[in-house]
């Protein structure tokens, strides 16, 4: 059993269940992840994109579907030709009321050994992660440039 | 906010988050390995960089796993970096790390 390659944790003044909308209704989404879409049924199995300005950045499959507990799947970049080549990866969120606010994990794991994505991982979830709490606590997300990110082909 | 910056003012504190930054995800006890700091003076540092959720550990089988938790650090650079340029304060770090590795 290998150990996970990223652990984040944000604390968020909100419901679990306004947390679990967030992310995974792409009104929401759409509002702090870069204009990205979330697209899929959310049945366990189903296929799972990220869509940016209607571009497929990320494809996945619905590991686990548990509002408002615990979402995950897998995680596969689409755009970099490099990181099309890696195996899929796994991303799972795990809500937790804590208090007044919202414990908000999220492990990504299972990385090839050298692989491509985990600079644009490490540079993308804190960003993404800081403007859903902005977005939750004062309904105004951040204006992130996904420049910062580095990417291939995200400008 | 508050509970972050304390947190990194002390420099035996930013080595921890320097150690994880080299190699993410360590145990108490790989933590400890090669440090000056007793177990007791690292758990103390660990738990005060967990307070300020600089630090996040999960259980992984029977370890307990910390990890580099940069999101509050984001946050800071959001609300005090964003108010300058990014784009010349790149160029600048970048022109002070060519100017250093020189003397090197």
């Amino acid at each position: 059993m290998s150990k996970p390659e990223f652990v984040y944790v944000t604390y968020i003044e909100t419901t679990p269940e306004k947390l679990w909308e967030a992310l995974t209704s792409s009104e929401f989404t759409r509002r702090y992840w870069w204009n990205t879409s979330v697209v899929s049924d959310w049945k366990v199995g189903s296929p799972f994109a990220l869509v940016m300005d209607g571009t497929i950045t990320d494809v996945g499959e619905v590991l686990e579907f548990d509002p408002p507990r615990r979402l995950s799947y897998t995680f596969h970049h689409a755009l970099s030709e490099a990181a099309r080549k890696e195996r899929p990866t796994r991303v799972v969120f795990h809500l937790e009321p804590a208090g007044k606010l919202v414990k908000l994990t999220l492990i990504h794991e299972d990385f090839a050994e050298g692989s491509v994505m985990l600079d644009g991982i490490s540079k993308g979830w804190p960003a993404i992660l800081s403007s859903l709490k902005s977005m939750l606590e004062t309904g105004t997300a951040l204006a992130i440039p996904p420049s910062c990110l580095g990417i291939e082909g995200v400008s | 906010m508050d509970e972050v910056f304390k947190a990194l003012a002390d420099p035996s504190r930013r080595s921890l988050l320097d150690r994880l930054h080299a190699s993410n995800g360590q145990t108490l006890g790989e933590l400890c390995d090669g440090l000056a700091m007793t177990r007791q003076a690292v758990t103390k540092h660990l738990g005060i960089l967990e307070a300020a959720n600089l630090v996040s550990t999960i259980r992984h089988g029977r370890e307990k796993l910390h990890y580099l938790n940069p999101v509050p650090i984001h946050r800071i650079g959001e609300r005090w970096i964003k108010k300058f340029e990014r784009g010349k304060l790149t160029a600048l770090s970048e022109l002070k790390r060519q100017l250093e590795k020189r003397d090197e």
